[in-house]
């Protein structure tokens, strides 16, 4: 049509975020961020600080969640401030079990699953009759209710915790047992929550849940449930952070309610920030960067929280997109 | 006498003290385009928002298809046929045209939700989505994203997002608005090559799109009918020559 403005193919401006080539670029950043995260150990074990493979293991953990976060935040567009609270069940599910004598991880998984999912469609219900700082707020109260929970539960260390007297098994075999096997479990669970959440989102499901992020009014006229779906989407999602729970209570071989204070649940929002919002690989790449970033603070002064809290902010102010729009751009320059 | 797609009856909505919509009766035949027409302000927009679900009447009933639907919600209007458009419009700015419109096509089909299969890929998705942009003659801009098309083509974007859902109904809230001459002359020619296929409710103030293309106009004022007719006779009406065509001059 003759009043279409001239439309270049590499338009600068707000919507490239959304462009197409972005979108295809994804895989390959993925690839080579796995591929990266593979030859941890191998380089570890080449004389890289040993310490490395723990911390490296804790951000991929915590990747996972963040990874979970991000279908709901970036994708879903609700900004869920209680998403600790899911690691905190995972955890605490996989405390208890073990603490009773049942360490099968066929086990104690699925109990996660079940109450993970369970307490989001509870509380997602609730919460999503509101919007935009009334979820926010009710969700991080959902998040405390957790937490106080944990404090209350006595018999298990209450507020100080509960430290486990073994790591699990997996059918009778020890693969969380050592260092480098339990860093590859903790991988692969996180490459299968990434393909999981990435399939997802190029799915028809996945589709809507991103229309309705830009235009609910839009999507409910065309004859789907809003509400229903994002409700489904937090269930997906808080499931998964339940299985980073799982894995944060074998590495520390110790679980308390300080897994789901809201502090928590705001870095993990500062993670999916950090790494780029909606992107998935941005989660991981996050989650990473605020792991390494607290362990290099931490050891130069004990009064880190000071500096990282205005990095934060900081960071925030003065990046769009995150790291992976950092990344991008640098690629865009090169093409 | 065939009863019609879409019925309005004593349908009243107040914000606060404001009678937006005061007592409104009208129907839509099978194939019938009826336009809505009114000055600024006269309930025209709240009376499709209450038609299509986004608000609810204070009184009166809306029958659609013989069946009541004042109290479904929006989502439930739309899979029983009942499309919209909206006066500012309304899509998504990220998706591409193509994707737009497969939103459409995806909530009709089986499994809309499922949670595995790729959609982008879906041919059973884009095929179907494919026609209804060439019928809307957008065909070479289905891969450009929604939030870049000018005004005109967003206009004819929505309305095939809305030809995807099988409608038996279409409610057009000034499809013309804001669109430039030539622009404007290729969606009335689109209105156009729908009509009798659809029933149509068609909220405009260009009157010459108007009296072109209605079967049947009806004239709001203050959230009132004051005229109901065919387009010739609602046009020699005096009442409505006073209240909103003396206006236009
Ligand atoms: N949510 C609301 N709360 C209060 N008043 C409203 C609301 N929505 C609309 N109104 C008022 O109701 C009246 C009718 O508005 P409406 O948008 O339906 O008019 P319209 O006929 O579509 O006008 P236009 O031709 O300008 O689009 C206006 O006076 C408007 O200010
Ligand atoms: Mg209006």
């Amino acid at each position: 049509m003759s009043a279409t403005p001239a439309l270049p193919d590499a338009a600068p401006g707000e919507p490239q975020a959304f462009a197409l080539p972005a979108r295809k670029r994804r895989p390959l950043i993925a690839i080579i961020l796995f591929l990266a995260l593979a030859a941890v150990p191998l380089v570890v074990s080449l004389g890289l600080p040993a310490h490395w493979l723990t911390l490296v293991t804790r951000a991929m953990i915590f990747a996972i969640a963040a990874l979970s976060l991000d279908l709901i935040l970036g994708v879903g567009g609700l900004v869920s401030f209680g998403h600790a609270a899911f690691i905190g069940i995972g955890a605490y599910v996989t405390g208890i079990m073990i603490t009773e004598g049942r360490t099968e991880a066929l086990l104690i998984l699925p109990v996660i699953f079940v109450l993970c999912g369970l307490f989001a469609a509870v509380t997602g219900a609730v919460s999503l009759r509101t919007k935009g700082v009334a979820f926010i707020m009710i969700t991080l109260a959902f998040g405390q209710m957790a937490f106080f929970l944990a404090q209350a539960l006595s018999a298990y260390g209450g507020d100080d915790g509960l430290t486990l007297s073994d790591r699990s098994t997996l059918l009778g075999f020890k693969p969380f047992a050592s260092r480098t096997s339990f860093y590859y479990v903790v991988l692969a669970a996180l490459a299968g929550c990434y393909l999981l959440i990435s399939v997802i989102v190029a799915s028809r499901f996945g589709r809507i849940l991103r229309a309705a992020r830009e235009n609910a009014t839009r999507v409910t006229v065309t004859g789907f449930d809003v509400s229903r779906i994002r409700l489904i989407a937090y269930v997906i999602s808080g499931m998964i952070a339940g299985l980073s729970g799982f894995l944060l209570a074998n590495q520390t071989e110790f679980v308390s309610p300080a897994y789901m204070s809201w502090a928590r649940s705001g870095e993990l929002i500062f993670m999916v920030v950090l790494g780029g919002v909606g992107s998935l690989h941005g989660a991981i790449i996050g989650a990473l960067a605020f792991l390494f970033a607290e362990d290099a603070l931490s050891r130069l002064t004990e009064h880190w929280k000071v500096i990282f809290g205005p990095m934060i902010v900081l960071f925030v102010l003065f990046t769009r997109g995150g790291l992976v729009g950092i990344i991008g751009r640098l690629g865009r320059r090169h093409d | 006498m065939t009863e019609p797609v879409l019925s309005l009856s004593g349908v009243r909505k107040s914000f606060g003290a404001l009678k937006v919509t005061d007592g409104v009766s009208l129907d839509v035949a099978a194939g019938e385009l009826h336009a809505l027409i009114g000055p600024n302000g006269a309930g025209k927009t709240t009376l499709v928002h209450q038609i299509s679900g986004m608000l609810r009447p204070d009184a009166g009933s809306i029958h659609f298809r013989g069946s009541d639907i004042t109290g479904f919600s929006p989502e439930r209007r739309s899979r029983a046929g009942l499309a919209r458009t909206f006066q500012i419009t309304s899509t998504i700015p990220s998706l591409s045209v193509l994707e737009n419109v497969a939103l459409g096509v995806q909530a009709r089909g089986p499994s809309p939700l499922a949670l595995l299969r790729h959609a982008a890929s879906d041919e059973s998705l884009n095929g179907p989505a494919r026609a209804a942009i060439e019928a809307v003659g957008l065909a070479e801009r289905a891969d450009v994203l929604a939030g870049w098309l000018s005004h005109g083509e967003k206009r004819a974007l929505e309305i095939a997002m809305a030809l995807t859902l099988e409608p038996a109904a279409i409610l057009l809230d000034e499809p013309l608005a804001g669109v430039g001459r030539e622009e404007g002359e290729r969606l009335i020619a689109l209105l156009k090559s729908l009509k009798g296929r659809y029933a149509m409710l068609l909220v405009e103030h260009d009157m010459e799109a108007v009296f072109a293309l209605a079967d049947r106009v009806t004239v709001l004022v203050y959230g009132r009918v004051i005229a109901s007719g065919d387009p010739a006779s609602v046009r020699a009406d005096p009442a409505v020559r006073e209240a909103y065509l003396g206006e236009e001059g």
